[in-house]
């Protein structure tokens, strides 16, 4: 909302400088968004009237101007085309400052020139404000202003306060609002308008036109008077000025004049063409099936059975609030107009204009619910100035349909408990005050108070609280911390905290957290190789995205791994390790929600990376989360992946993750480096199988006998299930088994390869003999033998 | 006999001062005093003596062996030393030459910054509470006292899965959910990704992240939310920091407030940061509407509460001067390395 300075001074004083004002009412919860000062940059520059213009003698495009200031007359030289003798002109003078610059004492072609005649452009003014500014050359003054007289004043340049205006206050988008409030803040007294309505064409209004409220529902109120031998012409410039200044063009005295009480009243209005209103009935109802419109911005717009539109007896001829409709339009040829004054419901408002795609201030004000017992002041006010511009002459009496009269809402006024709300020692008598300035009925003796019909959003005791609030200053509560309160042990849940181990672990590991975002595009199904029937193409669809490429909830965080990680290697970055925990969102049949599932992403490459490398931050993690039953299989479809350098993890036979090479078609359409290294693990199986309980066991007292173990066996043999062998037959003092050696080539047949094993066994109670270990490992070779077909190398 | 010894004690000596080496102090030991040495063979002979003599030769004898002895003791001493200054010497590194380690992974900027806030709000007895992002109208506005079609939606602009479900533009379906499962008194901290309907720029992202608080027991004011706020202003921007509250509206708290900090830049002077104000607006919070509290079952006659909400990405590139949102979710190496 924006409220020239001036208008608001109309109803209130405003002393103070304009920044302190602006200060107080952002603190008293009036937002100000900005000042926009029109006069801003300008300085010296004054009324001028040209008395003689005479040729340049060395240009052709210049004249040479005498003109009177007042005090004295000075010789300006100009290009303006447009200028003749006994024009009125803004004149910088010498020293005076522009927004384009500062005005010095000038020689043009051999002529001196003691100023400048100034252009609305120069004066960074709009033709919005001044209409009758001319298209090239400067600008000429209607009238004769005083010779001498500041521009700025001459002008009406105002400082135009912008103010943010919340849901909740529909009767700030007003000047008057805003001007009440100003008051309350300011601790100045608000000067209610007083408005006087000649009604000097006489008469009858209910003898011209009749109202109808078919859907009481959705219209409360609809109020109407009759304005005959109407005149239409532009408004005056003080209107047009006023009307600009706060954002809305001038277009002609009756839709001005509508405007303007709609900026200073916040009651939208709309004038009719009477003659053009069938059966001079205006009936307020729902649209019939199949109805249209044609708009005041020429549409053809389509009514449904919910959309509340005003009538006349055959048709509709405007959607309530929203727009009015050509067909009762006023032109050149109207004398006789119908102006409306109603209160039609905030949210059949805001869903008809929602529906046609229109949003004006007129409905943005209804759409917020407005005040019924502003619709007959705000109709006068219209009236009366209609009467003050001799723009037609005004019937008497209004028509006046009001289905649901304005019920005054009585409320306890209980200072105790709302200083104990807001922790505040504020007396009755503070308290009293600020409601009275704010316009409630107070009942000392019963305590009560009843809020002015246009404050709709005071309901509660918590509303009584925040008037209180506002005008005591929220900075002047003490704060306190929960002063007298049970202390809480608060804390993070086992969950929070195994994701805190997942992140350390991860960063213990070198890798860098990443964040992407969580939508993503149906297409990159295809990027990944995703088999057109699999279920990982069923993701939850956002119905309005933002876009194709951020239309679903992903389903799967391989893409964006696989981005970032593309990313940086275009940016040649020669090394990424990284992580994400973050979910995905997978739907479930039946259910409303999706199953949001946490996932760890880790990617690779460069460096020292590879497959081996991506395992063992996996076997890390692993540890870290106490998991002891994990088991790596080889996995040859997973998609996406090499098939050949794939595993899946699994945690107690549930399947948990995949990990593995980037396959090297997939890499290469997403521009990733051709050794790209991803896992993605389910979080939620990781922390149900976590375990923190830990127990000390006793450090060995006997030495360990280690034996190593080199066999030969077929290549496609995993070393994981020759280590499990091994185990078994280990027998009770086999401690540990590690693979030290792979080896393929020389003197290892072909399909075949050589794995070393280094074993160490233990007894905790004694000194192991030889034979015990030789024993144990006879028994391991021979069931390598047997089962695998190893050989001892 | 006698000149015979001090002459070998004087040779030995002699030789011994000149040794080199340990290998050849080894050799001239066994030169003097192994089986077939000089002063072995001499003790030998001694049988040949007189009894007179022997025990002035025996003495004599047995002063030169303590005195080679302790000659090749200070020999070997001398030689390991050199040895090992020698070693040491040969060992000198330029220790201006950089550090081996793999290095730390970093936490994201976002993560860094919710750690610090979740710990100053678990310093003050809170939990952390979760919930879903694909979220049910419902608890995204019903709850909050958003019914359809208020105005206030407007302003959300929300991404809707169907009539029912949205992604949640704010965390404050949490609350809800949190109190519904939870009687008072409450403390929490709802920390989340959310999502609006906004294009992305250098301040805007369709997805960012939210932290959001509840507290609710009997007789919670606002002076404790304003307490609350100044604790964890000063806990986040230093202890410095003040804040100012201004009134505003949100349906979901009455009264509500949009709370300023004192700017990280000037600390209040007015600076390029916060374009001159002295203040910049981190979070709104506000007494918990009643609705609200009905909404989650708990019986606003008998409890109060308030809450209050932050976008995580504003706090944090406020913090590390970090002017283009974009780079937060780009994940340039080079970015995510400076944290």
């Amino acid at each position: 909302m924006k409220a020239p300075v001036k208008w608001l001074k109309d109803y209130v004083d405003i002393s103070v400088p304009v920044k302190e004002y602006t200060e107080a009412m952002t603190m008293s919860g009036s937002k100000v968004e900005g000042v926009e000062d029109m006069g801003k940059g300008i300085e010296k520059v004054v009324v001028g009237k040209i008395l003689s213009i005479e040729k340049h003698p060395d240009a052709d495009k210049l004249r040479i101007c005498k003109m009177d200031i007042g005090s004295e007359t000075l010789q300006i030289v100009t290009g303006a085309p447009n200028v003749k003798e006994g024009d009125y002109i803004p004149l910088a003078l010498v020293g005076a400052k522009l927004p384009g610059g500062e005005i010095k004492l000038s020689k043009l072609r051999g002529v001196e020139s003691y100023g400048m005649m100034c252009s609305i452009d120069e004066l960074n003014l709009t033709r919005d404000y001044l209409p009758d500014a001319p298209e090239y050359g400067v600008y000429v003054f209607s009238g004769t202003p005083e010779l001498g007289a500041d521009v700025k004043d001459v002008l009406d340049l105002d400082q135009v306060v912008e103010f943010e205006i919340t849901s909740n206050r529909p009767d700030c988008l007003s000047i008057i609002g805003l001007a009440r409030e100003s008051a309350v803040t300011l601790g100045v007294p608000f000067k209610k308008p007083q408005v006087t309505v000649k009604e000097e064409a006489g008469g009858n209004a209910n003898d011209y036109a009749s109202v109808e409220i078919q859907a009481p529902e959705l219209c409360a109120r609809y109020a109407a008077r009759i304005v005959k031998d109407v005149k239409i012409e532009p408004s005056p410039v003080w209107m047009q000025r006023r009307l600009a200044a706060a954002g809305m063009r001038p277009i002609n005295n009756i839709v001005d004049i509508t405007n303007y009480v709609m900026l200073e009243y916040g009651q939208p209005m709309h004038a009719f063409d009477l003659n053009k209103i069938q059966g001079s009935k205006i009936i307020v109802r729902t649209a019939r099936e199949g109805e249209e419109i044609r708009t005041l911005d020429g549409q053809d717009r389509k009514l449904d059975t919910q959309m509340l539109v005003i009538c006349d007896e055959n048709r509709p001829v405007a959607v309530a609030g929203v727009m009015g409709g050509e067909n009762s339009e006023i032109t050149e040829g109207t004398h006789t107009i119908l102006l409306e004054s109603a209160n039609f419901k905030g949210s059949s408002v805001r869903i008809t204009g929602k529906k046609m795609g229109l949003r004006s201030e007129a409905s943005s004000r209804f759409e917020k619910g407005l005040d019924t017992e502003n619709v007959i002041p705000a109709l006068n006010r219209c009236a009366e100035l209609i009467e003050l511009l001799g723009a037609g002459k005004v019937v008497r009496g209004i028509i006046d349909c009001n289905v649901k009269p304005y019920e005054k809402k009585v409320m306890k006024l209980e200072p105790e408990r709302i200083n104990a709300f807001l922790g505040t020692d504020i007396s009755a008598q503070e308290m009293i005050k600020i409601f009275e300035a704010l316009e409630f009925e107070v009942d000392k003796e019963a305590m009560t108070l009843v809020p002015p019909s246009f404050r709709g959003d005071i309901l509660a005791f918590e509303d009584l609280c925040e008037e209180v609030a506002r005008f005591y200053g929220y900075n002047n509560i003490k704060p306190s911390l929960l002063t007298g309160k049970e202390t809480m042990r608060g804390g993070k849940t086992y969950k929070q905290r195994m994701e805190d181990v997942i992140t350390n672990t991860m960063r213990g590991c070198g890798l860098n957290e990443i964040y992407t975002i969580s939508f993503t595009s149906p297409k990159v199904f295809d990027t990944i190789n995703v088999p057109a029937d699999h279920s990982m193409r069923n993701a939850v669809v956002i119905s309005n995205p933002l876009g194709e490429d951020y239309s679903i909830m992903r389903t799967t965080t391989l893409p964006d791994m696989l981005r970032v990680l593309a990313t940086n290697s275009n940016r040649k970055v020669p090394e990424a390790r990284l992580f994400e925990l973050a979910y995905i969102y997978l739907p479930v049949e039946g259910q409303m929600l999706p199953d949001e599932k946490e996932t760890l992403t880790i990617g690779l490459y460069g460096g020292t990376s590879d497959f081996f490398e991506l395992k063992g931050i996996v076997e890390e993690l692993l540890s870290s989360l106490g998991i002891e039953k994990a088991e790596f299989k080889a996995e040859q479809n997973a998609f996406g992946f090499h098939p050949g350098r794939t595993a899946n993890l699994y945690i107690d036979g549930k399947m948990a993750g995949t990990l593995g090479e980037i396959h090297p078609e997939v890499a290469e359409r997403t521009e990733c480096p051709p050794r790209t290294y991803v896992a993605m693990l389910d979080v939620q199986i990781l922390i149900d199988a976590s375990r923190t309980d830990k127990q000390y066991k006793q450090l060995p007292r006997f030495p360990a006998i280690t034996r190593d173990l080199a066999i030969v066996v077929r290549d496609e043999l995993y070393v994981a299930d020759l280590m499990k062998a091994i185990e078994q037959k280990g027998g009770e003092y086999l401690e540990e088994v590690k693979l030290f050696d792979v080896y393929k080539g020389a003197q290892v047949p072909e399909g075949m390869k050589s794995v070393a094993f280094s074993l160490s066994f233990r007894a905790p109670d004694k000194t192991l003999k030889d034979e015990e270990v030789t024993q144990a490992m006879d028994r391991i070779l021979k069931n390598l033998e047997k089962t695998f077909g190893a050989q001892l190398r | 006999m006698k000149q015979l010894l001090e002459a070998i004690q004087k040779q030995a000596l002699e030789k011994l001062e000149k040794i080199s080496e340990l290998r050849e102090l080894e050799d001239l030991k066994v030169a003097y005093l192994g089986k077939k040495g000089e002063l072995t063979q001499i003790l030998k002979g001694m049988g040949s003596l007189s009894s007179e003599e022997r025990p002035i030769i025996g003495q004599m004898a047995n002063d030169v062996r303590v005195a080679l002895e302790e000659g090749i003791a200070k020999a070997k001493e001398r030689l390991t030393k050199a040895l090992r200054d020698a070693k040491l010497k040969s060992e000198v590194l330029d220790v201006t030459m950089p550090g081996k380690v793999r290095g730390l992974g970093k936490k994201h900027p976002l993560t860094a910054v919710l750690d610090e806030i979740k710990d100053i709000f678990i310093g003050m007895g809170y939990e952390i509470a979760e919930g879903p992002e694909v979220e049910l109208d419902y608890y995204s506005f019903e709850a909050l006292n958003i019914p359809k079609n208020h105005p206030a939606r407007d302003a959300q602009d929300t991404f809707y899965i169907s009539e029912n479900v949205v992604l949640r533009p704010h965390t404050s379906p949490v609350q809800v959910r949190y109190m519904k499962e939870h009687t008072p008194p409450i403390r929490i901290i709802c920390p989340g990704r959310v999502y609006r309907s906004d294009a992305v720029d250098a301040t805007h992202s369709p997805v960012f992240h939210q932290v959001e608080g509840l507290v609710v027991d009997k007789g919670v004011t606002m002076g404790d939310l304003v307490g609350t706020l100044q604790a964890f202003a000063k806990g986040i921007f230093g202890e410095k920091t003040k804040i100012r509250l201004r009134p505003h509206h949100f349906p979901f708290t009455e009264p509500s407030a949009e709370v300023d900090v004192s700017c990280w830049g000037c600390g209040g002077s007015g600076c390029r940061i916060c374009k001159g104000e002295g203040w910049i607006e981190i979070l709104g919070a506000g007494m918990v509407h009643p609705n609200v509290l009905r909404a989650g079952g708990i019986d606003p006659e008998i409890y109060s509460g308030f809450a209050f909400g932050m976008g995580v990405e504003r706090i944090t590139m406020g913090k590390y001067g970090i002017d283009d949102l974009r780079l937060l979710f780009e994940n340039d190496i080079r970015f995510l390395m400076q944290f």
